[in-house]
């Protein structure tokens, strides 16, 4: 049975007119550090070599494609089926987020024609830290795309019809597909399994990055466990970041959200935002920092504004059932956490970090911020031109409409949806 | 998969996580016939002719000698950038003029060496921290690193931008020459040699003039030590130098990298062992999927979910 079907929707709407604005301008700012450079653009220079391009397009851009693993880790290694249909857009939106983590990394790349070298056995460093985040990311993007292909086989398949001449190669296409689409459903489970360990890997290595300069840290946030806090918190905005995308996707479509499905996700991220803080908490006490939060300082209060915002809040909101099951409690409470995990990345690669020969604070030029709104973007208009060429968002079926009819008076069966590819139930 | 079976794995995956305590403070340790050069900060005269030396030697910016004599150089303090790989900067901390210079300080356990994504910073085995631009992609990980913020980028080259620093003069190390700054100055304030035996110097020098010095040769144990090291009257800090450990900057990093990927072994475990989940988990899968989601939710936790939307 197909689950999921390409959108049939008006493409252009005001939104995507000024998501085509803000892209056209950080295009601009992009032009012209390849012209000039990167100083020409951006407040980056000896003391401060990394801003908010590894901050936010990086360090943020991993962690929030962690959906994509921690969905298909809840769906297809820990076989709660129910969650299939999310399954989805999650692997979409982690596709689209580490594409364009690698295409960020080409503004800020000083020889960006080079960032193939730590594929070269040659080259590779097993010491660095961001060696072994650099191959993780690239290993999984590929995986992505491996896992994505079922869904390209399943728009294309039974559908191909080359125009003209090229008519004639139809049919070796068609069988590809079908072999494709065979060998795929056999080895798929490996390379979700892959998908999900190397997701592990390098979202904890993306904090060990910061834990080489013990001097220029502040305290509050440099910790030998940053690389457990990053996964911790990498897990945690899984979910949130599902639970956001599907209510948007849903408002833009006007359809209606998966709201059983992504309540029960919320409460799950309750619990893991209480494990995530009491890991802090126990850090922060283990190494004594907490009277570094009664000095008043920048520091002190972006730490606060990131725990109590984005993790305490959120957590204690989605206790509540009543907010967990409102679309708007669910959607707001959801963002917190997102916009939490964001100003951590962001507190850790940047409020954290003082120069040994600090002249100046770090703040970024009107180019760096036009690039990295530019490149969120173009990120959300390729998402939408995906939803819409390919089979990825789930279709409302009749068949479901009547489950979720019985669904709204008593305790109904879930819907059932086939594991991998969602239309394949053996 | 229970929760508590979930929470063993985070906990498992932390440990492996968390460094072990017995983490030697050198992963490489100091070498053996290693190179370095003893900077005796009461003898420098501050003539920067170390600075005109290393400009013309590394075929950077150069200026005439003359200009190099002018002391508004010393109005502000100056730091190594992409055209400068050494300055000499002026303090006066007890009212008279003290000049140190700054440049890379080639560390034994250099944090710039570990950081780098793809080992275009190598330490040689005479001791000095070379870059191999052919490498390099830029991404200034090193920069981030160094603890003596030492590497400049260049950051207005739009194509073909290079980190700087220090060379320790390499061509002409591989000649038998010393490095140009130490050849040029007029008071000897610069003394190349084995950095084991620059040590034994320095610490010579501190016991027949223990009042001239304060007793502690900068570099010696700093980050692990370093092949540049520094002999002052007055604590290397008031000279604009960091105030840092014994405990070299990558180790801990690198212990963390090294028990994740210790023989790949934890990877592997934990990939057999997610396998394992999917396999013992497969049955509630298609068949009974019904029943058990009305029970048992998201990681365990049961949920009113279904009922509302
Ligand atoms: S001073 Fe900095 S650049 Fe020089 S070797 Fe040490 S870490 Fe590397
Ligand atoms: S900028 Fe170049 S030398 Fe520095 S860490 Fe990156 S690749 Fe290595
Ligand atoms: S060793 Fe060579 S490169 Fe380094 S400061 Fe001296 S002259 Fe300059």
């Amino acid at each position: 049975m197909i689950e999921a079907a390409p959108i049939r929707h008006k493409f252009f709407t005001r939104g995507v007119y000024v998501l085509l604005a803000i892209a056209l301008f950080g295009a601009f700012f992009a032009a012209k550090r390849f012209l000039y450079g990167i100083g020409a653009i951006s407040n980056l220079n000896d003391q401060y070599p990394w801003g908010i391009w590894i901050a936010i397009d990086v360090a943020s851009g991993v962690a929030l494609a962690a959906g994509g693993f921690t969905t298909a880790a809840l769906a297809h290694i820990f076989h709660r089926h129910r969650y299939a249909a999310l399954v989805r857009p999650a692997l979409l939106t982690a596709l689209l987020g580490y594409t364009f983590v690698a295409l960020g990394l080409m503004v800020d790349l000083g020889r960006f024609y080079n960032i193939w070298h730590p594929i070269m056995p040659s080259m590779w460093s097993g010491h660095s830290v961001l060696f072994e985040v650099g191959i993780c990311v690239m290993i999984y993007l590929t995986v992505l795309y491996i896992e994505f292909l079922p869904i390209a086989v399943e728009r294309f398949m039974g559908r191909v019809g080359l125009p003209g001449l090229l008519g004639s190669l139809n049919g070796l296409i068609e069988f590809l597909l079908r072999l494709f689409d065979r060998t795929l459903s056999r080895v798929m489970a490996l390379f979700i399994v892959a998908g999900v360990l190397l997701s592990c890997l390098h979202q904890s290595s993306l904090g060990a990055l910061m834990v080489i300069v013990p001097y220029k840290m502040h305290p509050l946030w440099h910790t030998p466990v940053l690389p457990l806090l990053f996964l911790l918190s990498a897990i945690t905005v899984g979910f949130p970041m599902v639970i956001l995308e599907s209510i948007w996707a849903s408002r833009s479509f006007g359809r209606k959200p998966e709201m059983h499905l992504l309540s029960s996700m919320g409460k799950a991220v309750s619990v893991m935002l209480f494990v995530y803080f009491s890991f802090k908490l126990g850090d922060m006490i283990i190494r004594g920092t907490l009277p570094w939060l009664l000095q008043p300082s920048l520091e002190a209060f972006m730490y606060l504004l990131e725990i109590i915002g984005g993790v305490v809040v959120p957590a204690v909101m989605l206790m509540s059932p009543k907010i967990r099951h409102s679309v708007p409690g669910l959607l707001a409470s959801a963002l917190m956490v997102v916009l939490g995990v964001v100003l951590n990345r962001i507190n850790v690669f940047i409020t954290a970090y003082t120069p040994v020969y600090a002249t100046e604070r770090y703040f970024p030029a009107i180019g760096e911020i036009a690039v990295t709104a530019g490149l969120i973007a173009t990120l959300i208009l390729m998402y939408r031109v995906m939803v819409m060429v390919f089979p990825v968002l789930a279709v409302e079926t009749e068949a479901d409409r009547a489950i979720d009819g019985r669904r709204d008076t008593q305790k109904g069966p879930p819907i059932k949806i086939a594991a991998l590819a969602g239309r394949r139930n053996q | 998969m229970d929760r508590r079976e979930f929470t063993k794995l985070l906990g498992s995956m932390g440990l492996a996580l968390v460094p072990g305590k017995a983490a030697a403070s050198h992963p490489h340790g100091p070498l053996a016939d290693g190179v370095g050069v003893l900077v005796d900060t009461t003898v420098c005269i501050g003539c920067r002719k170390c600075e005109w030396a290393c400009n013309r030697s590394n075929n950077l910016p150069e200026e005439e000698l003359s200009s190099f004599e002018s002391k508004a150089a010393f109005d502000s303090y100056r730091r190594p950038d992409a055209s400068h790989y050494t300055v000499v900067n002026e303090f006066k901390p007890n009212g008279e003029a003290i000049w140190a210079k700054t440049q890379c300080m080639h560390c034994e356990d250099p944090a710039c060496v570990s950081a780098c994504i793809v080992s275009a910073f190598k330490k040689r085995s005479d001791g000095v921290v070379a870059y191999d631009l052919s490498r390099c992609l830029g991404c200034r990980y090193c920069i981030l690193a160094c603890p003596f913020q030492i590497p400049a980028y260049e950051y207005d080259n739009a194509f073909t931008p290079q980190v700087r620093k220090c060379t320790f003069c390499i061509e002409r190390l591989d000649e038998g020459k010393a490095p140009a700054c130490v050849s040029i100055c007029p008071v000897e304030c610069l003394t190349y040699g084995k950095r084991e035996e620059l040590i034994e110097l320095a610490h010579r020098k501190i016991e027949r003039n223990p009042d001239r010095y304060v007793d502690h040769v900068y570099g010696e144990h700093e980050v692990g030590g370093t092949s540049w090291l520094y002999l002052s009257s007055v604590p290397m800090t008031e000279l604009g130098f960091p105030d840092l450990g014994t405990d070299a900057v990558p180790c801990v990093t690198e212990t963390i990298q090294h028990s994740i990927f210790k023989n790949f072994i934890p990877p592997i475990a934990l990939f057999a062992f997610l396998c394992q989940i999917m396999w013992l988990t497969r049955e509630h899968g298609n068949s009974d999927d019904a029943e058990k989601s009305d029970t048992v939710d998201a990681y365990g936790g049961g949920d009113e979910g279904g009922t509302a939307s």
